[in-house]
């Protein structure tokens, strides 16, 4: 087992000027599970296989432990890709197909038997050692495929987007046993997905990139609670923050009618770039209906209500009698805005809801650079 | 046609009709045995049957819609590369089963007449270094994927089918989907590409090796290593630079000829000099396989594989040179060839017997028949004499490698011997 770091790692593709992956520092602890997350092109795939040895380090260094590998051939790395092209053999025996890859290497027989039966019992196979895969149910095959990276005893496990093959009910069973399996293995894992609800329930920490930069790296808490930057603050969560852009005046952020207090703290770091706006952030569980009439209260018109159960959440339009309407977005859209309602009192769709910023839920940044403002 | 409210899309470059009419309502698994076609099958992690439609036979893989749309693409940009590979036929989506449940999509591709599987090559007697040509063939295939910046990320025998050759084999790529297309590969691309190789190589022969299909003493590990030497013998031959004095410029020519031998065309050689020009390094940047069967094809027009065509070749010059034709345009000898020895000789075979072997693969084994006989006999034995020799006595006992199996698909055997294997294991 080791640590994984990335020092300044870049990596220019040829006849591209913008880094794939802009010198990424990234320090991974032994036995972590991090997951790289990010849109598409946001370099996350690149620097997982910059990470394996299949893309070029083209300035800085990739570091297993304490051991340089930014030059060492992917299989002398030590590290394991796994749910990669796995086939079982019908021949073998479940033992053999676990260990047939320790048998090419040389390892003694003893040995290999030993460290089949130790994987064999973490991934709960053990009575299916001497049957051929044949005779397994669709999700021990899955183990015995799993149990063939563990029984090498890899430094660092790789995976990339695994699940995304995999039907949606399948998707969320397998989040769950990898994550399990990863803690019992205790073996530093790097996983990339683009999805940041397999992110928020599977890493210790997470890493969001965007255009090749890193962009923060924290535990899902940390991710959620105190968003570095706009970006990450509009990625993580489900469904995604409300973000809008004001004025402030008087030490106010006037969202129309509505009225934000901006601590004097946080006005004195603005900068010439914010033009005296802020960009404002608050989550859809950050809001509360209130009536009609009450003071601050933002009037939402109901598109649509997704009940889930648990939960429930309005999807609706500000209006332009409110101010700049397409000053705020989030995940449904400009001029949208997400409110958790208690599923128990939906309103309909159509009718006017007005709803208030709960004291101390909003989160800040600076309009010009969108970096996290800390009052 | 099923009842079933199915909205299939389909995804085709020319779309045969006959698409609609397969059962596309029912899982693969569970398709009738009369709309199949009796071919072994590989070891895969999804489900693959083979059908027959309007008189060809099709492969069907069931895998996830954006990775069968994926790979479609991928198999497509590879023809378009001229690097041998299965022919998409195409992804048909939106299935249902008759109660409304969705399937899986499904992507098509044309089945490679005359291809083997390396378990059929296997399971068929065949002479002791059959694996090492098996080993070359894809040593060769690997080495032009990479040249055109392809990484394969799951190298394996049975992610490839083999044609036959003249006395050799000429792989082809099955399996795209974990592959990638790039500009250019790195070395640690290739590097994992080619270990992956190893070790599957390896285990697909131990697999063999537990059926009891393959003898317990062949050296599956020598064999895995065996691919890795020959990759990088043939990578080396094609990309590496020299170096030589001035005077030594001979070394040139001597290296395209070198790399035609190997069945390579120097598409584009670096040549610099140093400043006071003594000393001269050249480097191939763009090679391209397929120099004899280009050769051939603008000769002839016959499209056949390098090696026979390297095979066919020599017989031409040995045409030109019996009848003293060695001055004259090489497209007129080449015709009259043709006319006149080829296509006799291959039309001499009864069409019973055809679908044993491709033309081009006969008219290796008769040169090679009538070799034998004219050793045997003392004299020239004319090509005529040969083929009538070689249609009685060999061809016969040939099998039939058109669709490599004569049976039903109701009596395949094979469902003990080549397992296929449950989709959910995508994971794995």
């Amino acid at each position: 087992m080791a640590t994984v770091t990335f020092d300044k790692a870049s990596r220019v593709y040829p006849g591209t000027e913008r880094p794939a992956v802009d010198a990424l520092d990234l320090h991974i602890e032994d036995g972590e599970f991090l997951v790289l997350v990010g849109p598409s092109g946001c370099g996350k795939s690149t620097s997982l296989r910059m990470l394996a040895g299949l893309e070029d380090v083209n300035a800085g260094r990739i570091l297993i432990g304490d051991r340089d590998v930014t030059d060492v051939q992917p299989k002398d790395r030590d590290i394991a890709m796994v749910f990669q092209n796995y086939a079982l053999y019908p021949h073998m025996t479940v033992a053999d197909n676990m260990g047939f890859a320790l048998k090419i290497a040389g390892t003694p027989k003893a040995e290999i038997r030993q460290r089949v039966e130790e994987a064999a019992k973490i991934l709960d196979l053990s009575q299916y050692l001497d049957r051929k895969p044949k005779a397994l149910s669709g999700g021990q095959r899955q183990r015995v495929a799993m149990g063939r990276a563990i029984v090498r005893s890899p430094q660092v496990f790789l995976m990339d987007e695994p699940l995304s093959n995999l039907d949606a009910k399948l998707r969320v069973q397998t989040r769950t046993q990898i994550a399990s399996l990863q803690r019992r293995l205790g073996v530093t894992t790097v996983y990339v997905t683009h999805d940041q609800t397999e992110a928020l329930t599977m890493g210790d920490r997470i890493a969001v990139l965007k255009d090749g930069l890193l962009q923060q790296v924290g535990t899902p808490r940390d991710m959620y609670d105190t968003p570095a930057n706009v970006f990450v603050a509009g990625f993580i969560g489900s469904p995604a923050m409300n973000i809008g852009t004001f004025p402030v005046l008087d030490g106010v952020a006037n969202l129309g009618r509505a009225r934000v207090a901006v601590q004097r703290s946080v006005i004195s770091q603005f900068t010439d770039d914010d033009k005296n706006h802020v960009t404002v952030g608050f989550r859809p569980e950050s809001l509360d209906v209130v009536p009609a009439g009450t003071p601050d209260g933002i009037p939402v018109i109901v598109n649509i209500v997704e009940e889930l159960g648990s939960d429930a959440f309005v999807y609706g339009s500000l209006t332009n009698e409110f101010g700049h309407a397409d000053a705020v977005h989030s995940g449904a859209g400009d001029a949208q805005v997400i409110v958790r309602v208690d599923p128990r009192q939906v309103p309909s769709k159509g009718e006017t809801i007005y709803v208030r910023i709960r004291e101390g839920e909003t989160h800040l940044f600076h309009a010009g650079s969108g970096q996290r403002i800390e009052a | 046609m099923s009842p079933t409210p199915q909205r299939l899309q389909i995804t085709a470059a020319s779309p045969d009709p006959a698409l609609l009419d397969l059962p596309w309502h029912i899982p693969l698994e569970e398709w009738p045995a009369e709309t199949l076609a009796a071919l072994p099958r590989g070891i895969s992690r999804h489900i693959v049957r083979f059908a027959k439609m309007s008189g060809r036979v099709i492969a069907v893989k069931e895998i996830g819609e954006t990775v069968a749309y994926r790979e479609y693409e991928l198999l497509r940009q590879l023809r378009r590369l001229d690097v041998p590979s299965v022919e998409p036929v195409g992804v048909i989506t939106g299935r249902r089963d008759p109660d409304g449940e969705p399937l899986e999509a499904v992507l098509i591709t044309q089945h490679l007449q005359f291809s083997l599987p390396y378990r059929a090559l296997f399971s068929q007697s065949l002479r002791p270094d059959t694996a090492t040509r098996l080993i070359d063939a894809l040593a060769v295939l690997l080495v032009r994927l990479h040249l055109v910046g392809f990484y394969w990320g799951d190298v394996s025998l049975s992610n490839t089918l083999f044609r036959r050759d003249a006395e050799t084999f000429a792989a082809y790529l099955v399996d795209a989907e974990t592959g990638d297309l790039h500009d250019r590969l790195s070395d640690g691309q290739r590097g994992y590409d080619l270990e992956v190789a190893r070790v599957n190589i390896i285990g697909e022969l131990m697999d063999l090796q537990a059926g009891e299909f393959l003898e317990e003493d062949v050296d599956a590990v020598a064999i895995g290593d065996a691919l890795a030497e020959r990759y990088g013998e043939l990578w080396r031959a094609l990309t590496e630079s020299e170096s030589f004095t001035f005077g030594d410029r001979w070394r040139v020519q001597a290296r395209i000829d070198r790399l035609n031998d190997l069945g390579f065309d120097v598409g584009e050689l670096d040549i610099t000099t140093d400043v006071d020009g003594t000393s001269v390094r050249i480097q191939p940047k763009v090679v391209d396989a397929g120099h004899h069967s280009r050769r051939l094809m603008r000769l002839t027009g016959l499209d056949v594989q390098e090696n026979q065509a390297r095979r066919l070749l020599n017989d031409l010059d040995e045409f030109r040179a019996a009848t003293d034709r060695q001055r004259e345009d090489e497209s007129f000898v080449a015709h009259d060839w043709l006319t006149e020895i080829f296509e006799p000789a291959v039309r001499s075979v009864p069409r019973d017997l055809r679908g044993k072997l491709e033309p081009a693969q006969i008219y290796h084994e008769l040169l090679d028949h009538r070799w034998y006989l004219s050793e045997q006999q003392g004299r020239d034995v004319p090509m005529k004499q040969a083929a009538k020799s070689y249609v009685k006595n060999i061809l016969p006992t040939r099998p039939d490698e058109q669709a490599i199996l004569g049976v039903q698909a109701g009596e395949i055997p094979d469902t003990d011997m080549f397992p296929a294997i449950d989709p959910d294991q995508i994971i794995g």
